[in-house]
């Protein structure tokens, strides 16, 4: 954590030298990302209903996805640049540093305009929960920043057990690119929408349905397409716990190897 | 007790190469194969040997990047491979080909990381600092992005980056590569300081020999995974079984010369060279010649280091 945050820090100051492409970045990145929502509000324009929710329902989805997905990235999605470091040999000069190599990795070019999806997200959040007509009791109240920081934390683990695979296989970020941002996308929609295999594989395969469907049932009080006891609805911090323990376990394998192997 | 021990190290690859179009034939090569030494503290080794001989993964090992396939290894007494972390407090590493500095920011604040990195305490943070800036003479680029740097100038950073936590061995892998004469000078300059005034231990490999012959009493070369060499600079010599050449200038053009213990290899008018073993005395010789030939002048020449090397490179190839 400590030396995560003096990379990160090093990272911005660093960005700073270049203050004008900092502000456009950030914008541009703004306005890319709200494409995004865009889309699903002229989507609206045609319907009323997707999979029997309604826009704020969705954009609520759409808003807590994003929101952890930007999150997760801001934090430690530089964790994919892993393939090129090996290539090149600059993972050697982290592995010299009496710091964690992982957090050094994670901050690597970490970039503050990184938040413009979160950003953006967080807007879209405020303004479903303001047009949500749901009854806000104080586990639905809770569950919100609950489903927010275990969202981010899945996401996270996801982008650094991705990562991971590129000790063995090179540079193979897509493979990572497409449960997180592929992902992401997914839970932009309802769960009604999905055969009923790919919302279970959410749910025990790739655990994504932890980061907003299976919490969203409980907040917007909608019956689960599985069936799946109440228990889960809650479970998000199970899940998250369970994702960090296995990305942490195969960064551990993957480093093991790496030393083992040599480049 | 000595600061680096190997016993026995080994360190095999496995390389996959494709022999068909779904076969692919595993080989072991072994990149590190057997290697025993040890250096003790404050001593300064060059180790040297050709590319591809082991001496990165050597470096590599000792730091714990590498887990060693057998052998022990102890760096400081401790184990590198078990305590990576805990051991990088205590080594300072230079590649010099990859800057541990940072690109956009100011000399300064690659310091400044370092110095929370590795917890530098204050008054020994600003009392190495204060030594390193003084003796690399770099007072004026410490406000200075890194990018806007020289390479000799980098590389000074780098070293002063490298020490400001007070290793008890540094490793440097090509310090002067690329530099200009003066660059080299001063660096070498430098080490040597740290070296002698410091009791820093410092492992360095190179291909520039000038390096080892400044700053070097010992030197390992190794080639294929082993050490060949293991000892002087003068010892290489013996080892590689060079020889010394005497130049005579005659009063004028003769047959060449026949003498005892040296053979002509060149002639070129009044003037020939006479090759003999390096570990010979020239004295006999010269009296020999000066006895039977009109001598004008003559002049004693040591084999250059780079010859011996080569030469013993070429034959542990055919070997």
């Amino acid at each position: 954590m400590r030396s995560w945050w003096l990379c990160a820090r090093m990272w911005m100051r660093s960005m700073m030298a270049y203050r004008a492409s900092f502000v456009l970045n950030l914008l541009a990145s703004l306005v890319t990302h709200s494409l995004d929502f865009v889309v699903l509000v002229i989507m609206f324009r045609h319907t009323d209903q997707l999979g029997g929710w309604n826009l704020p329902e969705i954009a609520f989805l759409y808003a807590t996805a994003t929101f952890s997905l930007g999150m997760a990235n801001l934090l430690v999605g530089s964790a994919d640049g892993l393939g090129v470091r090996i290539m090149s040999g600059s993972l050697d000069t982290m592995l010299i540093r009496p710091a964690p190599a992982l957090s050094q990795l994670c901050a690597e070019r970490f970039s503050l305009r990184r938040l413009g999806r979160p950003l953006q997200a967080a807007i879209v959040l405020v303004w479903s929960l303001a047009a949500l007509d749901v009854h806000w009791t104080w586990d639905r109240v809770l569950l919100v920043p609950v489903l927010l920081v275990c969202g981010t934390v899945i996401f996270g683990a996801i982008f650094v057990g991705g990562a991971t695979v590129q000790f063995w296989w090179g540079e193979s970020k897509e493979i990572q690119n497409s449960f997180t941002y592929g992902g992401a996308t997914l839970l932009h929609y309802p769960p009604t929408i999905f055969a009923k295999e790919l919302v279970a594989g959410a749910v025990f395969g790739v655990p994504l349905a932890f980061v907003n469907w299976l919490p969203s049932l409980r907040i917007l009080d909608r019956p689960d397409p599985l069936g799946l006891p109440t228990a889960f609805q809650y479970a998000s911090p199970v899940a998250a716990a369970v994702c960090v323990a296995a990305a942490g376990f195969a960064w551990r394998a993957g480093l093991r190897a790496y030393r083992g192997t040599g480049s | 007790m000595a600061l680096i021990e190997l016993q026995d190290v080994r360190r095999t690859f496995t390389v996959r190469a494709r022999t068909g179009r779904f076969s692919r034939t595993r080989r072991e090569v072994r990149a590190v194969d057997g290697l025993s030494f040890t250096v003790e503290a404050g001593e300064c080794v060059g180790y040297i040997g050709p590319n591809g001989a082991g001496k990165s993964t050597t470096i590599k090992m000792l730091t714990g990047i590498l887990v060693p396939s057998g052998g022990r290894l102890r760096v400081a007494g401790v184990d590198p491979a078990r305590e990576r972390v805990a051991l990088a407090r205590r080594i300072g590493v230079v590649f010099g080909q990859r800057t541990t500095l940072w690109w956009d920011l100011p000399l300064r604040d690659s310091f400044e990381l370092a110095r929370r990195i590795y917890r530098i305490p204050d008054r020994r943070y600003h009392e190495n600092l204060g030594r390193c800036v003084e003796l690399l003479d770099l007072e004026g680029l410490l406000d200075t992005p890194v990018r806007q740097l020289s390479l000799g100038q980098r590389m000074r950073g780098d070293l002063a980056a490298a020490l400001l936590h007070d290793p008890q061995v540094l490793y440097l892998d090509e310090p002067t590569i690329g530099l200009d004469v003066v660059s080299k000078g001063r660096v070498r300059e430098f080490l040597r300081e740290v070296n002698r005034d410091r009791g820093t231990t410092v492992l360095l490999t190179t291909h520039d020999l000038t390096d080892i012959e400044q700053l070097c009493e010992r030197v390992m070369v190794i080639d294929h995974g082993r050490v060949v060499h293991d000892g002087g600079l003068d010892g290489l010599h013996a080892t590689g079984g060079s020889e010394r050449t005497l130049v005579v200038d005659l009063a004028e053009a003769r047959p060449p010369i026949e003498v005892a213990g040296a053979r002509v290899v060149k002639v070129e008018g009044p003037r020939q060279w006479l090759a003999f073993p390096a570990r010979e005395s020239a004295a006999p010789i010269v009296a020999a010649v000066a006895e039977r030939y009109p001598l004008v002048d003559l002049s004693v020449r040591e084999p250059a280091i780079e010859d011996v090397i080569a030469r013993m490179y070429a034959e542990v190839a055919i070997g």
